[in-house]
């Protein structure tokens, strides 16, 4: 019987388990998404949700609550501060899972495990793509114009200091990248509102 | 002895038998929605790096 034999130990002592999400909480505080295996996002999932509503109550009571379970006073603060009042409208399901696929080596099926709200586009760290503009493009023509535009803006600077700095350079143009994503997100969440709350619906399953 | 009550026919045998060649049948593929390569469902497109419209991660080949 499966009785009183709730979630996923695994494969690990209770002590392990236990200091394995604490560490995985905290890093998804710190970084809003993580990338780990099926079973261990499916597991964590129910100890971040917690976390959040803890964070929404916000009295001193819950900071402790939480910090009895972290221990780690950064990721408190960062719940308390950055990521729950974000939740404020939001009743549950803070967490979006996304399936990548099975890890070369071992065939683990690996995922993505979200805060809802705070998707980065994940092209930061890298220059944009062909395929990326082109998805743009068809997507919203003033949004285009104004990214092109932009993007020339980048070239003449690039062209600009071309005997600075290497390392200087490569700064100012993540900076750059940065600011520019920042707006398109916005626009892609207002398109993605049906399709999110879809999903969001197939997560408790998943 | 435990034995048992009756030969199983043919038709049951091969029933049984037949799962274990579906089990060894390719995968169902689906057509991504923003690249078009045949990926698995419901799973990120290794190609292009997008799941139901959102950039999940950039593929290290672009």
């Amino acid at each position: 019987m499966r009785h009183k034999k709730k979630g996923n130990h695994l494969s690990r002592t209770t002590s392990h388990k236990k200091a394995l999400m604490r560490n995985m909480v905290a890093q998804i505080i710190e970084h809003k998404e993580i990338k780990t295996t099926i079973a261990k996002a499916k597991e964590l999932r129910g100890y971040v949700e917690r976390l959040v509503t803890y964070g929404k109550k916000g009295t001193l009571h819950h900071r402790r609550l939480a910090f009895k379970f972290l221990q780690n006073k950064e990721a408190v603060k960062g719940l308390f501060d950055e990521v729950a009042p974000t939740f404020e409208t939001r009743e549950g399901g803070y967490t979006r899972i996304i399936k990548l696929g099975n890890r070369r080596g071992d065939g683990a099926p690996m995922s993505v495990l979200q805060l809802v709200g705070f998707e980065k586009s994940a092209s930061k760290s890298k220059p944009k793509t062909p395929k990326k503009d082109k998805k743009k493009a068809d997507k919203d023509e003033s949004a285009g114009v104004a990214e092109s535009v932009e993007e020339t803006a980048m070239e003449e600077k690039s062209v600009e200091k071309p005997a600075e700095d290497k390392k200087e350079e490569v700064k100012d143009l993540k900076a750059e990248e940065i600011v520019e994503e920042k707006p398109e997100p916005e626009a892609e969440v207002a398109e993605e509102k049906t399709t999110e709350s879809d999903k969001e619906k197939d997560d408790p399953k998943a | 002895m435990a034995n048992p009550k009756r030969k199983i026919s043919r038709s049951k045998r091969d029933k049984r038998r037949s799962q274990w060649f579906a089990s060894m049948q390719a995968p169902q593929l689906s057509k991504c929605d923003h690249c078009g390569e045949m990926k698995l469902p419901h799973r990120t497109c290794p190609n292009c790096g997008y799941y139901k419209g959102r950039n999940i991660f950039i593929p290290k080949s672009a």
